[in-house]
């Protein structure tokens, strides 16, 4: 990972090179043994692969579109070393979004929503959120405990840039975003970048540091390819994703050590929560509501770096960063014992994917 | 939200100009399958129900029931008048068939899941007229 914090001043080319870097080294190799790039952005594959000077046999497409969500490129780079295409492709996410860099990822569907001034995902969100309250008596306090816990483990990570502690009354106290919303069910803008080399499985062995495995990958996308209008609806395209990583491996939910699971809002993670099975569906609030239970120490430890409501923003790439030094036992007072599946998720609406991970 | 700032400019496409102009004759004007009868929304290029390729688009009763609704507190754009209501609208023509719009009409505060709506219209510019909703008493 590059530095991460607010306003760093440092263009997101940088911070992408800065952690590619750090990754290369990571799984000890040189630049001349990437052969692929995958990233969702922002900073572009060529201006990256020119930088390093990386000879390459394929670079992914970018642009948020697809299924999979933020993973669809780690899951793209999962299947170029599946063929054969590519024996180490380096993936990569850089976001600068305090500092303005950030293309949007608006598609036609956003052309049905301007018009009624309808300008962050936080408005569609909250009109899940409201659904999910009207039929199963879902509840703010029971979304605080995911903001609340995200930031007591935000407090075990130095990299974390939110790290003073918030109560239940914070949480409720601060201002509406969009109701049912409110600006601590909101992930934190930050700069920064995580990058990873994903290789071969035959690789493994010549790693200097543990490697981790994909046990299974979930990117089903079924229904409309919008936020608003899914037949299924509040139920996201998590259930299909989740559905189908669970029918790519003998593991099950209970076989799950830690959950690093997107919280761009506090709503998504209780979705995800859902649909992969930790709980029925509807009982999402009850379930995280016992802050024993997704605590580090608890049953399904939940996002252990701080979230991104409390560490920061990487779209769906710290949860990834995380679940590999939790599975490498790297994660210092955060470290969950025994830690050997990892679930990793991100995404919402319709752009949603998953990953199960094991040492 | 009379007063509201002037909305971002609806984008006529082929498939979009049928709802965003039925205003003009105080229509809410949704995509139909001539095959099946099935209504479509967002609109698309075939039906996927049944397979045709006919489409059309027809006026609906201009009647709905709120599924679910945001009040947004946020100022996204500067001079945007806070709060206002982004809903979503489910038509009973067809279980499943639902409009975002804005509730306009009544306070956010008398708003609930369920509650009775009918379509009403601001005019743009030229035929792009803005579908809203406000509560049926």
């Amino acid at each position: 990972m590059s530095p991460v914090g607010r306003r760093l001043g440092v263009s997101s080319l940088n911070l992408a090179i800065d952690a590619s870097l750090a990754a290369i080294a990571d799984a000890g190799l040189q630049v001349a043994d990437i052969d692929g790039i995958a990233t969702m952005g922002e900073a572009s594959s060529s201006d990256l692969k020119d930088a390093l000077g990386a000879n390459v046999s394929w670079i992914g497409t970018t642009g948020f579109h697809g299924s999979g969500g933020h993973l669809r490129y780690v899951i793209d780079a999962c299947m170029a070393v599946a063929t054969g295409l590519c024996k180490h492709v380096l993936v990569f996410r850089s976001v600068n979004m305090l500092s303005g860099e950030w293309p949007g990822g608006m598609t036609d569907e956003w052309a049905w929503y301007l018009p009624y001034h309808e300008y962050s995902a936080a408005s569609l969100v909250a009109r899940y959120a409201r659904r999910h309250m009207h039929l199963y008596g879902t509840t703010r306090e029971q979304l605080g405990s995911i903001a609340i816990t995200a930031r007591n483990h935000a407090m075990l990570n130095d990299a974390a840039v939110l790290r003073t502690p918030i109560t239940m009354e914070d949480y409720l106290t601060a201002r509406w975003i969009a109701e049912p919303l409110g600006l601590l069910d909101c992930d934190l803008p930050v700069d920064g970048a995580a990058a990873f080399v994903i290789s071969t499985a035959d690789y493994a062995h010549d790693c200097p540091q543990p490697a981790v495995r994909f046990e299974a990958v979930g990117c089903a996308l079924h229904g409309d390819s919008s936020w608003d209008y899914r037949d299924s609806y509040p139920a996201m395209s998590s259930t299909e994703a989740a559905a189908q990583v669970w029918s790519r491996t003998d593991l099950k939910p209970s076989d799950v050590d830690v959950a690093e699971i997107y919280d761009g809002f506090t709503f998504l993670t209780l979705t995800w929560l859902e649909a992969l099975g930790f709980c029925d569906v509807g009982e999402g609030g009850p379930f995280v509501s016992d802050p024993g239970r997704i605590a580090i120490g608890g049953p399904l430890p939940l996002n252990t770096y701080g979230g991104q409501l409390s560490a920061g923003r990487l779209h769906g790439y710290w949860v990834l960063h995380e679940a590999v030094q939790q599975l490498r036992g790297h994660a210092h007072a955060r470290q969950v014992q025994d830690a050997e599946v990892a679930v990793v998720t991100a995404g919402g609406g319709h752009r949603m994917g998953c990953l199960l991970l094991t040492r | 939200m009379t007063h509201q700032i002037p909305r971002p400019e609806v984008a006529l496409t082929p498939l979009s100009r049928a709802f965003w102009t039925g205003g003009a004759r105080g229509e809410l004007v949704i995509q139909r399958c001539r095959g099946c009868q099935a209504w479509l929304h967002l609109p698309r290029g075939r039906c996927p129900r049944c397979g045709s390729g006919h489409l059309g688009f027809d006026a609906t009763s201009g009647k709905g029931t709120l599924f679910t609704y945001t009040v947004v507190h946020h100022a996204y754009r500067e001079g945007l008048i806070l709060p206002f209501v982004i809903g979503l609208v489910e038509l009973p023509e067809q279980t499943g068939l639902r409009v975002t719009s804005n509730v306009v009409g009544c306070g956010p505060g008398d708003i609930s899941v369920g509650m009775p709506l009918h379509v009403v219209f601001e005019r743009q510019k030229d035929d792009i007229y803005v579908p809203l909703f406000e509560p049926t008493s």
